[in-house]
């Protein structure tokens, strides 16, 4: 094995948490020789970039044996498992959401508790159903009860129907989320194609909605207008499935002229908030105001 | 480094932030970048570009020591051999063109003017600028129309001729791969890539670029400004351990004007 490299400038402060709360990785099932690899290549550029916790979820088996978008229910928990797996193997750095197919509905509840019960810390959702789906119900029910922050794949500005996705709009979930104001919502990608300046207006007076920077899209003007019109205390950084845009947001994010209370709420401090205490100790031990501000806004 | 992919003007489709000269210049002091090839945005969009190059040279005036122009040229336009003249004449290292804004990829391919085009200029020591997109097709303006430029239009440029040097911006790994094992060796070394729009880790189609085709085929460039300037950088410095501090290709290489 090569020796490690430094990490590289990631903004903020160059030493604080950093939490990446869209994240995924592969089995061996997912039907890709190099699966392992791509885990590998993602522990690597998170070392490099400073991520402390993963918070990662599988998609069934990546459309090898039922479509990423529509995973089958034996898919479901086969990627739940190996999710599962490397969570034991990587306690440090590695969280999960349980991934779920709400047309399903006794084996999404069932995933949820059976995942919850051995360690997971959220739910993801796909898009097997469309967000404001009566079918989503239970599963945020469930996710307000155990206070499991629903990260739900987005499509920025839902014009169209697109292949092999049912796919939703930050207005979709917005009608979720006010039917279930207990539970956090993380709205997927706001990189990740489509309309970012309709999602922004569409979800901006839904305050459980907490939207994640992640994606290939790195448009100028994005981070800007999403801090500007929902603040930094609804942002999420995570990276998806392109680390270096992540990295490169994360430098973003230094010159817009935000304030080191801002910059960390991103960065880490709303993923401790919004997500259950004890979610992230390594983070917690670094900052036990934020600690305390999870519990409160648990019991609250 | 020389940013071979940056742009001033505004874009027709969505609000772009101060994309103008002086705000290119703040912003590769920042990046630590040397200097730019620097187009004009909406000539992309107009029908006769000749008033966006009057428009770009007198912009980067002020700049010339750090922003080089790269007007646009309409290859079907009246008189175009003149603009590729006052092009070289105005100290441009290369000149763009857009093939699908302008109808000039039928059926996908390429336009016999255009491979006139990418001659001309190769013959006068400049290269020419293609760009794959602007936008990610997922968030195009129902406007926006025209489609990526397509592999084969670049490599029946790459064939056109000797003296042909192509840059191709913001395209991805399965179309530099199949114009790049479309072509001859020959062919291949001339054209390169602007890494602008190639994926890192955790699939680290970049690392595996530099893997099988080499990085001497790569040029710095960031789509600035409808792209973060970050993005190329932050790609570099996550390479996989392999290839990390590979040198891209020095943009003097390209052909005499650069």
């Amino acid at each position: 094995m090569s020796e490690r490299r430094a990490s590289v400038p990631s903004g903020g402060d160059g030493v604080g948490p950093l939490i990446d709360a869209h994240a995924h990785f592969h089995h061996a099932k997912t039907g890709r020789a190099d699966w392992a690899d791509v885990n590998a290549a993602r522990f690597r550029a998170g070392d490099r970039i400073g991520i402390t916790y993963h918070v990662a979820s599988i998609l069934g088996t990546w459309g090898f044996s039922s479509p990423t978008y529509f995973p089958s229910p034996n898919d479901v928990t086969l990627g739940n498992d190996a999710m599962l797996e490397l969570c034991a193997r990587e306690p440090d750095r590695v969280r999960m959401f349980t991934t779920v197919n709400p047309n399903y509905t006794d084996h999404a509840c069932a995933e949820i508790k059976r995942c919850t019960a051995r360690g997971a810390i959220g739910i993801k959702l796909l898009a097997s159903r469309r967000a404001d789906d009566p079918l989503l119900d239970p599963i945020a029910t469930l996710a307000a009860e155990h206070r499991l922050p629903v990260l739900h794949h987005i499509w920025q500005h839902r014009t169209r129907e697109w292949p092999s996705q049912e796919i939703s709009d930050g207005a979709d979930l917005a009608r979720l989320a006010e039917r279930h104001p207990r539970a956090s919502f993380i709205l997927a990608h706001i990189g990740g194609g489509g309309d970012y300046a309709h999602t922004y207006a569409a979800v901006r007076d839904v305050p459980n909605i907490f939207p994640d920077l992640s994606g290939s899209g790195v448009d100028r003007g994005m981070l800007d207008a999403a801090v500007e019109t929902l603040g930094a205390e609804r942002l999420l950084w995570g990276s998806d499935l392109t680390m270096c845009t992540g990295l490169a947001k994360l430098r973003a994010l230094d010159v817009l002229g935000l304030d080191k209370d801002a910059i960390e709420a991103i960065r880490w401090k709303n993923s401790v908030r919004i997500f259950r205490a004890g979610s992230f100790p390594r983070c917690e031990r670094a900052s036990p105001s934020a600690r305390s501000a999870a519990i409160e806004e648990a019991r609250a | 480094m020389i940013d071979v992919n940056t742009l001033i003007g505004p874009y027709p489709f969505r609000h772009v932030p101060h994309p103008d000269p002086d705000a290119l210049v703040r912003v590769l002091d920042r990046e630590k970048i040397d200097g730019a090839w620097v187009g004009h945005l909406p000539s992309a969009f107009y029908r006769d570009a000749t008033p966006g190059n009057a428009s770009l040279y007198a912009a980067l005036r002020p700049f010339r020591d750090r922003l080089r122009p790269v007007p646009a040229i309409r290859p079907d336009w009246p008189d175009w051999t003149s603009a590729l003249a006052a092009a070289r004449e105005s100290g441009a290292p290369a000149v763009r063109a857009y093939p699908p804004q302008w109808g000039l990829a039928p059926g996908g391919g390429a336009a016999a003017s255009l491979c006139e085009l990418a001659v001309a200029a190769g013959d006068a020591g400049l290269a020419l600028v293609l760009t794959v997109r602007f936008e990610d097709l997922r968030q195009r303006h129902p406007m926006d129309a025209a489609g990526d430029l397509t592999a084969a239009t670049v490599r029946a440029l790459a064939r056109a001729g000797d003296s042909v040097r192509l840059v191709v911006a913001a395209a991805s790994r399965d179309m530099i791969e199949e114009v790049h094992w479309g072509l001859t060796p020959d062919e291949q070394r001339r054209v390169f890539w602007d890494i602008s729009w190639i994926w890192g880790p955790p699939e680290d189609h970049l690392s595996k670029l530099f893997r099988t085709i080499g990085s001497k085929r790569f040029v710095f460039g960031s789509q600035w400004p409808l792209r973060l300037s970050q993005t190329p950088t932050a790609n570099l410095d996550l390479l996989a351990d392999d290839v990390a501090g590979e040198a891209l290709a020095d943009v003097r290489d390209i052909c005499s004007a650069a």
